[in-house]
């Protein structure tokens, strides 16, 4: 029964090995471009400017109501397109096509940055005014006052968050496979079409899942406990 | 922007609205008959019960549902014996595919929310019952219960929201639900953004008033001082 998952071109171990593999690289992709929107969101609702927290706030509204499977056939549709017409205005007239990779992070990143925004909104709210005050009393602005006094606080604080967001994350990248991209559910597709074994694939594709869930919470956690040094416990501040 | 396109596509769609719909309503009421069980199967303190419970749902919230989709929908017809069983009938369908998967996904995840409201529930009231003279079950029902619904009921409308979201995936097995309907007119028309913003719209619109209607019920519950 095993023999479906020898290595080499007999079998299709390997293969869903790098399927896992590209599931996870699309992951952190997606990840860190969602982190990136989700910081520039989470600015724009936290300013003062009527039009910027009106974007963002349609932003979040839209990708948190409407199903992540819609985003992706627009992506996948509609990104060569969209990038192709941007090149234009900068005078390139040429045919432009994103392969896979990159339509599905910026698909899965645009999901993942709408989770992300709240996530990092709320731990910028949750550090005390005062730490902006005395900030600002020693002097600090910029990069001294954001980068050395809130940041290290506001990365504690999201740190569970943005766990959360992973695993949203990693379970949204599923979807991609259905523009072709050759991770765990595509693979998965691909063997069970060839040796008409689908359960045992399906099986095999599930306790992958499930492996690198597990993994990343384990490293999450230690992310969590590094973070968390020096503090007693939450709300002890 | 091609308005005309959005016009036609628009009564195209809306005739995805009630498949989406009857998907959503069926799975959510199985779904939350199942999640009750599971919840207090995690409670109930016996481990030959917690254990299963305990692993279901991390099985169920650990993988993608297009993968649970699949896992139903062509893993299990593989077998002869589920071929040959009183289920083909049901499992062969990919209508009954997609509500089998959806009830028990959100059974999973319903099955935490609900396990959250009732462990809100404050130890002083079923003191106060069981001192009223309320046995068990009385307990359950008339103190336990209705704190729990309303305890429950805000992160169960976003519940509600996720599966209106997750009934899209069905489209992939054929199903011409919104989602489903929306993807056939793109490929034939090509015109992803119009398709999108009409689709999207419509989605907006079903989840806006379920958001609508929760916060009225929220309000007519009134609210509970748990402690």
């Amino acid at each position: 029964m095993f023999e479906v998952f020898s290595f080499g071109s007999s079998g299709w171990g390997d293969e869903m090995l790098m399927g896992a593999l590209m599931t996870v690289l699309v992951s952190a992709s997606s990840l860190l471009l969602g982190i990136l929107i989700g910081i520039i969101f989470a600015a724009c609702k936290l300013s003062n400017i009527f039009i910027l927290k009106i974007v963002a706030n349609t932003y979040t509204t839209i990708i948190r109501g409407i199903p992540e499977l819609l985003v992706i056939y627009l992506l996948f549709f509609g990104g060569s397109g969209a990038v192709m017409y941007i090149a234009k205005i900068f005078g390139y007239d040429g045919y432009i096509e994103l392969n896979a990779f990159t339509i599905g992070t910026i698909a899965v990143g645009a999901i993942s940055g709408a989770y992300s925004t709240e996530v990092i909104r709320g731990a910028v709210n949750s550090v005390h005014k005062g730490q902006f005050e005395a900030g600002k009393t020693l002097g600090l602005n910029g990069y001294g006052l954001y980068g050395r006094v809130i940041f290290p606080q506001v990365a504690r604080i999201a740190l569970p968050g943005i766990g959360n967001v992973w695993q949203i994350t990693l379970k949204d990248t599923a979807l991609i496979s259905v523009t072709g991209l050759v991770e765990i559910m595509r693979q998965s597709r691909i063997a069970a079409g060839s040796t008409h074994e689908p359960f045992i694939f399906y099986t095999a594709a599930i306790i992958l899942y499930l492996v690198i869930t597990r993994l990343s919470n384990i490293l999450f956690d230690k992310a969590e406990n590094t973070y968390s040094k020096g503090f007693v416990s939450k709300g002890a501040l | 922007m091609r308005f005309e396109l959005m016009y036609e596509s628009f009564f195209k769609i809306i005739e995805g609205i009630p498949l989406t719909l009857q998907v959503v309503s069926i799975s959510t009421v199985l779904g939350l008959a199942l999640a009750i069980i599971v919840a207090l199967m995690r409670i109930s303190g016996k481990k030959s019960m917690s254990i299963p419970a305990y692993y279901f749902v991390y099985l169920i919230r650990g993988t993608p549902l297009l993968l649970q989709l699949y896992f139903v929908y062509y893993g299990l017809g593989q077998f002869s014996f589920i071929r040959e069983s009183i289920l083909w009938p049901i499992l062969k369908e990919p209508y009954w595919c997609g509500i089998i998967t959806l009830t028990i996904s959100t059974g999973a995840y319903s099955s935490e929310i609900i396990r959250g409201g009732i462990l809100s529930v404050s130890k002083n009231f079923i003191e106060a019952s069981g001192a009223l003279g309320l046995n068990k079950i009385k307990t359950f029902l008339l103190i336990t219960l209705p704190i729990t619904v309303r305890q429950a009921l805000p992160a169960y409308g976003n519940e509600l929201i996720l599966m209106v979201k997750a009934s899209s995936l069905i489209s992939i097995i054929t199903l011409m639900e919104i989602t489903g309907i929306a993807r056939t007119i793109i490929s034939k028309t090509y015109a992803p953004v119009e398709i999108f913003l009409v689709a999207g719209s419509i989605y907006l619109i079903i989840n806006f008033i379920i958001v609508l209607a929760v916060g009225l019920a929220e309000r007519k519950l009134g609210t509970v001082r748990a402690n």
